[in-house]
């Protein structure tokens, strides 16, 4: 199958000059959870506004099923939901109201149906009466939400979708996305909130300056660039490292009292039970251990600073 | 054709009308009331007739043009710059719509409220003056014409308008001089044969005069080129509409 979405040697320069994305190639395959993380102003919002349609690219081009986004825009469009950075609502319009209208532009009949089920979904169903200068943000970033789904898309955008949101509203909105992913909709999201993309993302991509970084699978990424840490609570106070344990990427901790090693997903199979046995056979006795991994906000941040 | 999308928007702006119905009806009622009271006695009493006509029933006309060339240019404009202003114009550029279909649905609406209210103060004058129309299906098509046309205009400044200010100087700027100028209330024949070659550089001239030539038969230039007048100036609109959607001028970046 080929990628639901095609972005080729994409290119976008403002009116002012500034050069948003400086050629951007990315394959988005059916039914993943791509994740774009990236600092703000690196261009992951002009990227998604020139696939929905709402900027002009300068240059390249981005296919949506095989159509251009451009001149096949009909084809394109009605295949992609999008949930935007901002909360633009038009205030005096009720939540009902406001996600019919959505479902009307996008040329889908009405389905009062659908709309009852989306808004029960995302705990608006009560709400549905209520114009949205009554709701709150975290509200209307539902509505937001139901008014992209209202045309049941193929491909769903959220940009940004958690910045400012509550707990519940993210569990909500991590159950639609589970759920809409079973149902094969394909989801792109832009996020500064590493976990998250940590948590849901098959793929990461990392955009900086215009320029994809990086594209990757996200267990890959994080073997790639994962480092592991296991940190050893000594019973003793330790002056020295001894000499058998040499081979063993091992520090000291400031105190002598603890010791800490350094190694890659790859070496971990059999150095960990290795220095163990080194550990005991060398008389040093620990009471307690732990381990920690790299996160991808570890990995972003080390990229991002390595390539600016 | 993107029919639901349309009819959509229109719907949509015509909700917007239902929820401000004492500015949008009511209030042109009740000015062009006070035109009759207040114009109608004050100069009435002096001038009895205008070629035949009382004068009450000659400014009918003009009172109409007035209201519709104001509320077409405010409520197509607004249509097209409030979500540009708040933020949710997204939606509609990123749905699988045409331009044209979105023009369909802002100006369509912009024009049925012009129409709307046209007709409520034709309703109102007859309360007040003998109204007579004695080419009822040329007064249609005039007013049918000009309510596109100027809703057409006011979609072009809604999409021009970086601010409310600039919104709205051309709906309380220039529409009410043009008007005012432009022989709502007096027959230009009345004025110093200067001021009559000025008048006739004021489109709105045309409109006027086509417009009571529907109604009494009498007119200032000929109906004919009130016609082309206005088929000129909606040709202009159209032309510079095609432009902005083409380069997406202040729309798509």
């Amino acid at each position: 199958m080929p990628p639901i979405i095609s972005v080729q040697q994409l290119t976008k320069t403002y009116g002012n000059g500034f050069e948003a994305l400086k050629g951007v190639d990315l394959d988005i395959e059916r039914g993943e959870i791509l994740a774009l993380l990236g600092p703000n102003g690196a261009g992951k919002t002009t990227l998604i506004s020139i696939v929905c349609g709402i900027v002009n690219p300068t240059g390249g081009k981005v296919l949506v099923d095989g159509h251009d986004v451009v001149k096949d825009f009909r084809r394109t469009r009605s295949l992609i939901g999008l949930v935007p950075q901002e909360l633009t609502t038009d205030q005096f319009e009720t939540v009902w109201n406001t996600v019919s209208f959505s479902r009307g532009v996008y040329g889908k009949k009405p389905n009062p149906a659908l709309i009852e089920k989306i808004l029960r979904e995302l705990s608006l169903w009560k709400k549905k009466d209520n114009m949205l200068r009554e709701l709150s943000g975290g509200m209307k970033r539902r509505v937001l939400i139901a008014k992209a789904l209202s045309h049941e898309p193929e491909v769903l955008f959220l940009d940004e979708p958690t910045a400012g949101v509550d707990v519940s509203l993210r569990r909500d909105m991590w159950e639609v996305v589970k759920r809409l992913r079973e149902e094969g909709v394909t989801i792109i999201l832009t996020t500064h909130y590493i976990e998250e993309a940590e948590e849901i993302a098959d793929r990461v991509g990392v955009i900086n300056g215009g320029k994809l970084l990086l594209l990757q699978e996200k267990t890959a990424l994080m073997k790639q660039f994962g480092r592991k840490q296991l940190k050893l609570d000594l019973t003793e106070k330790l002056e020295t490292i001894p000499p058998s344990l040499a081979s063993f990427a091992l520090s000291l901790g400031e105190d002598g009292m603890s010791l800490v090693h350094e190694y890659s997903h790859e070496e971990s199979q059999d150095s960990i039970a290795s220095l163990l046995s080194a550990l005991t056979a060398a008389g040093i006795h620990f009471r307690d251990l732990s381990t920690r991994q790299s996160s991808l906000e570890d990995i972003f941040v080390a990229l991002v600073e390595e390539k600016a | 054709m993107n029919f639901e999308a349309i009819k959509s928007i229109y719907g949509f702006e015509m909700a917007r009308m239902r929820r401000t119905l004492m500015q949008s009806v009511i209030s042109p009622v009740i000015t062009t009331s006070l035109y009759f009271i207040v114009f109608g006695t004050a100069i009435g009493s002096r001038i009895q007739t205008i070629e035949g006509v009382s004068y009450g029933s000659f400014i009918t006309p003009g009172l109409i043009m007035l209201t519709l060339l104001t509320q077409c240019v405010s409520n197509g404009s607004i249509g097209i710059y409030f979500p540009k202003f708040t933020g949710t114009i997204y939606e509609i550029l990123s749905a699988p719509v045409a331009m044209t279909e979105i023009l369909v649905g802002y100006v369509g609406a912009a024009a049925t409220k012009g129409l709307l209210i046209g007709l409520i103060i034709l309703a109102t004058a007859s309360f007040f003056v003998d109204i007579r129309i004695a080419h009822p299906f040329m007064m249609v098509l005039f007013l049918v014409l000009t309510a596109i046309t100027f809703s057409l205009f006011g979609f072009i400044i809604g999409i021009w308008a970086k601010n409310f200010e600039q919104l709205n100087i051309v709906p309380m700027l220039v529409v009410p001089p043009l008007t005012f100028l432009g022989g709502s209330f007096y027959s230009i024949d009345m004025l110093p044969p200067f001021w009559q070659a000025v008048s006739h550089l004021n489109p709105v001239l045309y409109l006027v005069s086509g417009f009571r030539w529907s109604f009494y038969e009498i007119a200032d230039v000929n109906p004919v080129i009130s016609l082309v007048m206005i088929g000129v100036f909606l040709a202009i609109c159209l032309s510079v509409l095609g432009w902005m959607f083409k380069t997406g001028y202040r729309l798509r970046s």
